[in-house]
């Protein structure tokens, strides 16, 4: 395949590029087993042992990674450092919390949500394709879509490079999150949108509709994780690696890298969009702060420590470091923070692959004594 | 005539705001291609040395002791960070902007656990009360102080880069690092001091940051976004675009947000700046230079 060649598996490439992000796909039958053994964790052994509090913030848990399974397809087999995916989960977020909201306003035999009484406004026309739970299926999948392929498409296609874009990807989650602390009348401003009581018309305060919610985002992530190994399986993985590694070389090949990007990053959005729709009923609130600057890169944090472009990386990543932040923080508060940064810093500079890499790393120092040993001799 | 005149006031006094946020990173991010996330919290340092000096010579004279103090304070901050990090990573861009990140987030806690999470007062001086009438509208005298303050920095930076050997030398390292390595200049010694300033100057935004909102920890998120805004629309290594570029979207944004929201005026200069992209993807002015990956 002529692809092959332009990303070489060792050599010149593969050198620059950050250490342990050589491709780094696993062979079909680790990756099955790995898939299938997460399933298992979260699906059968999680729900077994954790207490229905535990479960709801593994619920969260799940959420971040499936925005991290988007990030590591952009980041790390891509490239594209996402830094404004607090967008397409606010938007996933609001989609369903908006359809949540109409829905207990229907169940009390209201037009429109509580707050909007407050503020003496009618329900404001936006709202209205929430009525129909199709729609904001729909729209959940579609608007970041969009969304994405308009800015991604109209950066790669200028050949706008990484640093601008993801500066400019920040630049959109401050005015998304500005936009969305401005609209108080209508989408309750700062305070976000809370206190719902049923999801496609199941209560939500049952315990076994909430373990019911919990399986499905956990089923969606599994899903996502079998199509980020099919994406990094095919031709079209193949390509993005090359993209990201020698973009110029893809482009006369006859391939077109904006197209091969602005899809990673669509897919990227639209996994992020999903997490939100399912952050919503498992956590209960939606608002500006949870998608701001700080938790959109929050959401890297998770990618970069457990290693940017391999398929379990970004999962286990994220779990941990949340799972961590929520142990940690309730102990030490400012110590998390020290504990964040840190662990960041030294992450990013010492161990670019992420703990994904570390068994790698070591093979790869073997490998070189070995060499060493052989120029020696 | 009066509102477009009065908009106009109000644009070049965010824009000259901007500008100083922005200054330093178009040295940082535009000279080095290097992206400090931590800027905005070397903003907040500035912001606080700016408090302690208020408590050290009350409100009176605090303010001129302030604004050397801060670029010294954010310098050494700099030099410190290019010096334990950033050097070790000037071929990985994306890197350095979650590395910084890092350290931005360590700065930050730092900053709540000395000074406590509630926002801070650092009250005007005297001799910046009141206002002025200007083409119609109250300029306050800060806002004026300000603009000065912005033209200084720039007349003094433009200076520096374009008559003394310090600047040949930054310029000369911007455009063929290893030319400027065999002609005998230390690369290394260039890079530092250009962090040195560009981070000083992060220093003195934060002091005149303090004179139009309260100091709270995280207040150099709030510029940060913003300040790299500028240097993109502005083009990489060019001081004279960032310039423009921080006036345009001052303007820009000052009129927009006349006939709707400071919210949608923030959208739409977003906007403005993604499509102009489209025309420039470079930018405004820009240099050739270490290529961004």
């Amino acid at each position: 395949m002529t692809i092959a060649a332009t990303a070489p598996k060792r050599g010149k490439l593969a050198a620059i590029s950050a250490a342990g992000s050589s491709p780094g796909v696993p062979r079909p039958r680790t990756a099955y087993i790995g898939i299938g053994l997460i399933a298992l964790g979260l699906m059968v052994l999680a729900p077994a042992l954790l207490t229905p509090f535990e479960l709801r913030q593994m619920g969260r848990f799940i959420c971040y990674a499936m925005v991290a399974v988007g990030i590591g397809l952009a980041w790390g087999r891509g490239g594209m450092l996402t830094l404004g995916q607090g967008v397409f989960f606010g938007i996933g977020a609001y989609c369903m919390a908006m359809h949540m909201a109409l829905e207990d306003a229907a169940l009390r035999g209201e037009e429109a949500p509580q707050f909007m009484g407050t503020f003496g406004v009618d329900l404001p026309w936006f709202w209205e394709p929430f009525h129909s739970p199709l729609m904001t299926i729909l729209l959940i999948l579609l608007l970041p879509a969009l969304l994405a392929f308009a800015l991604g498409f109209s950066v790669f296609k200028r050949r706008v490079k990484g640093a601008y874009f993801a500066i400019l990807n920040q630049a959109m989650v401050f005015a998304f999150v500005t936009l969305l602390v401005g609209q108080q009348a209508t989408l309750n401003g700062s305070n976000g949108l809370s206190g719902f009581q049923s999801f496609f018309g199941f209560a939500i305060n049952d315990p076994a509709n909430r373990q019911m919610i919990y399986m499905i985002a956990a089923g969606l992530l599994i899903v996502m994780m079998l199509v980020a190994y099919w994406l990094m399986r095919s031709r079209f993985g193949e390509l993005l690696v090359a993209t990201r590694d020698a973009e110029e070389r893809v482009r006369f090949l006859g391939y077109d890298p904006a197209i091969i990007k602005t899809i990673t990053f669509v897919v990227a959005a639209v996994m992020a969009s999903v997490a939100g729709a399912m952050f919503v009923p498992l956590v209960g609130i939606i608002s500006p702060a949870e998608l701001g600057v700080v938790p959109s890169i929050a959401f890297v944090i998770g990618v970069a420590i457990g290693g940017r472009a391999t398929l379990f990386g970004p999962v286990l990543g994220a779990i941990a470091v949340a799972w961590a932040e929520s142990t940690l923080a309730e102990n030490f508060p400012s110590g998390w923070s020290y504990f964040q940064g840190l662990l960041l810093i030294l992450v990013i500079a010492l161990l670019p692959g992420g703990i994904a890499s570390v068994g790698r790393y070591f093979r790869w120092k073997r490998a070189g004594s070995r060499f060493r040993k052989e120029a020696e001799a | 005539m009066d509102v477009v005149l009065s908009q106009l006031v109000a644009g070049i006094s965010v824009g000259s705001i901007l500008l100083l946020a922005a200054i330093g990173l178009a040295l940082t991010f535009g000279q080095m291609g290097v992206i400090n996330m931590a800027h905005g919290e070397f903003i907040m340092i500035g912001a606080y040395v700016a408090f302690v000096m208020q408590g050290l010579f009350g409100s009176g004279i605090s303010l001129i002791v302030a604004i050397p103090a801060a670029f010294l304070i954010g310098g050494i901050f700099g030099v410190l960070l290019e010096q334990i990090l950033i050097r070790h990573m000037y071929h990985r861009p994306l890197d350095t902007l979650l590395a910084t990140f890092g350290v931005g987030l360590i700065l930050q806690q730092v900053a709540r656990d000395i000074f406590g999470a509630p926002a801070v007062e650092v009250a005007n001086p005297a001799w910046l009360s009141g206002s002025v009438q200007i083409l119609g509208t109250n300029v306050p005298w800060t806002r004026i102080f300000i603009l000065a303050l912005v033209i200084l920095v720039v007349a003094g930076l433009s200076a520096l880069m374009a008559y003394t050997s310090l600047g040949r030398r930054i310029r000369a390292t911007v455009l063929n690092r290893k030319l400027a390595e065999t002609s005998g200049i230390s690369t290394r010694w260039t890079d530092r001091t250009t962090f040195f300033i560009g981070s000083g100057l992060a220093g003195v935004a934060g002091v005149t940051v303090t004179l139009i909102g309260a100091t709270s920890p995280t207040i150099g998120t709030s510029y940060i976004v913003d300040a790299f805004l500028v240097v993109v629309a502005g083009g990489i290594g060019k001081i004279k675009g960032a310039v423009i570029a921080a006036f345009s979207l001052g303007i820009l944004q000052a009129f927009i947000e006349y006939s709707t929201t400071a919210s949608i005026a923030k959208f739409i200069v977003l906007i403005v700046v993604v499509a102009f992209l489209q025309i420039r993807p470079q930018g405004l002015f820009s240099v050739r230079t270490r290529s961004l990956a």
